[in-house]
């Protein structure tokens, strides 16, 4: 008399699970492949990079704007800082406003003082301070994509 | 004249080619004219019967009918915009501008593309608030009505991705601005950021990405789901008239929705 055999042994059972197991894995391949193929490797973006020039340029107490790589360039008594001039609610370009001493955003009314600072507005975060160093040939240089902790001027 | 006329139509409906594609035949009785509906790739969506008082104006004011009529609009005047787009920087705001003043009859399909667009955002949401007022997306409808949200993102998607393809001022910072929203989604936010626009920033890549969304798979997943969504009307029981489903007469109704297998 055969004995039958216990029933997750049961051959139909296990080709199944062997199938259904290999279209798991074929499935999480593919979104690992989708994923991979909608993530570009090489992108034709700006540097984060800036050399901003020399120092001498920038007076004592100025706000500079770079429209283009969308930084200010502060020199304030302190020293030098770089200021991200993307607003930190949903990424417009703000403006240094002279008379009024504040950097403002013409979206959705968000205001910072020179440091970053919020003074009203959506935006949930100061605009942060960017990494700022010097080059050999004694350039000023911003590093867009290090941000540093507030208040770090850049004596010279 | 008539007599002659309706002759020709007889003998154009009763000759061999016309058989061949459709085949409800040539009579007009209830039948064939059910079988006229019901044999037919598009019209099998609908129902071959309807009630005079779900057809009427008043009933749905032919609010989702509208909106299907912009939709078909949009299909056409976009397949012919797409001859003269280019969708690369800065070809697209020249193409765009070209449109406007080179292309014979480029303004007005333009114009007719973007006025359907915003009539269609309005007439989706005249549809809904008519739909939701009259109750009409209670049981049985109540999966209609969640295809129908569904119609409503894909409609919105379809908005928000046409607004950066004249590659304008207004367009980018609107879609800086749109696409930064998506940052917000907890841990996950960045990426999809990134992926949505091919970068960290709103450029070649995401114009790309934004075309084939908008020219290509936006318009697929609309048509599947617009067709499930009429397709849907049949089998809950066609359109929502008020009171036209009192429990007496359900039983011997013939248009009864799809039971419930249990």
């Amino acid at each position: 008399m055969t004995q039958k055999l216990p029933a997750e042994f049961d051959r139909r059972a296990f080709f199944t699970k062997i199938g259904l197991g290999s279209l798991g894995i074929a499935a999480a391949g593919t979104v690992v492949f989708t994923y991979e193929f909608l993530s570009p490797n090489v992108l034709f973006e700006p540097s984060a990079i800036v050399n901003v020039g020399k120092p001498e340029n920038f007076a004592v107490n100025s706000v500079t704007m770079d429209v283009n790589s969308g930084i200010y360039l502060v020199r304030a008594d302190e020293g030098f800082f770089a200021l991200s001039a993307v607003c930190t609610h949903l990424g417009c370009l703000t403006a240094w406003n002279q008379d009024l001493g504040i950097i403002a955003c013409p979206c959705h009314g968000s205001k910072f003082t020179r440091t970053g600072e919020k003074i009203e507005g959506p935006a949930p975060k100061p605009l942060p301070w960017l990494k700022t160093s010097v080059s050999d040939e004694g350039d000023l240089i911003v590093d867009r994509s290090i941000d540093i902790p507030p208040l770090q001027y850049l004596r010279i | 004249m008539t007599t002659k006329a309706s002759r020709i139509v007889d003998k154009v409906r009763g000759s061999r080619v016309w058989r061949s594609v459709f085949r409800s035949g040539t009579g007009s009785s209830t039948l064939h004219r059910a079988l006229a509906i019901q044999q037919n790739v598009f019209l099998h969506l609908f129902a071959t019967k309807v009630r005079k008082r779900m057809v009427r104006f008043s009933s749905t004011w032919y609010l989702g009918t509208l909106t299907l009529g912009t939709f078909l609009i949009l299909v056409i005047t976009g397949i012919l915009l797409m001859l003269y787009y280019h969708p690369s920087v800065p070809q697209a705001y020249a193409d765009m501008k070209d449109l406007q003043f080179v292309v014979s009859s480029g303004l007005f399909l333009r114009n007719l593309h973007r006025w359907s667009a915003q009539l269609m955002v309005f007439l989706v949401f005249a549809h809904m608030f008519k739909v939701f007022y009259r109750g009409a997306y209670r049981t049985p409808r109540e999966f209609n009505w969640v295809i129908g949200i569904v119609l409503l993102l894909i409609t919105l998607l379809l908005s928000y991705t046409g607004y950066l393809l004249p590659w304008d001022q207004l367009a980018f910072w609107a879609i800086t601005v749109g696409s930064n929203l998506s940052s917000a989604v907890p841990l996950v936010g960045s990426k999809i950021h990134f992926l949505l626009l091919g970068g960290n920033q709103v450029n070649a890549n995401a114009l790309l990405r934004f075309y084939v969304l908008h020219c290509v798979i936006l318009p697929l997943a609309a048509i599947l789901f617009i067709a499930v969504h009429f397709w849907r009307i049949r089998k809950d029981g066609g359109l929502y008239v008020q009171q036209s489903e009192p429990k007496t007469q359900a039983a011997t109704d013939g248009t009864l929705p799809a039971k419930e297998v249990k």
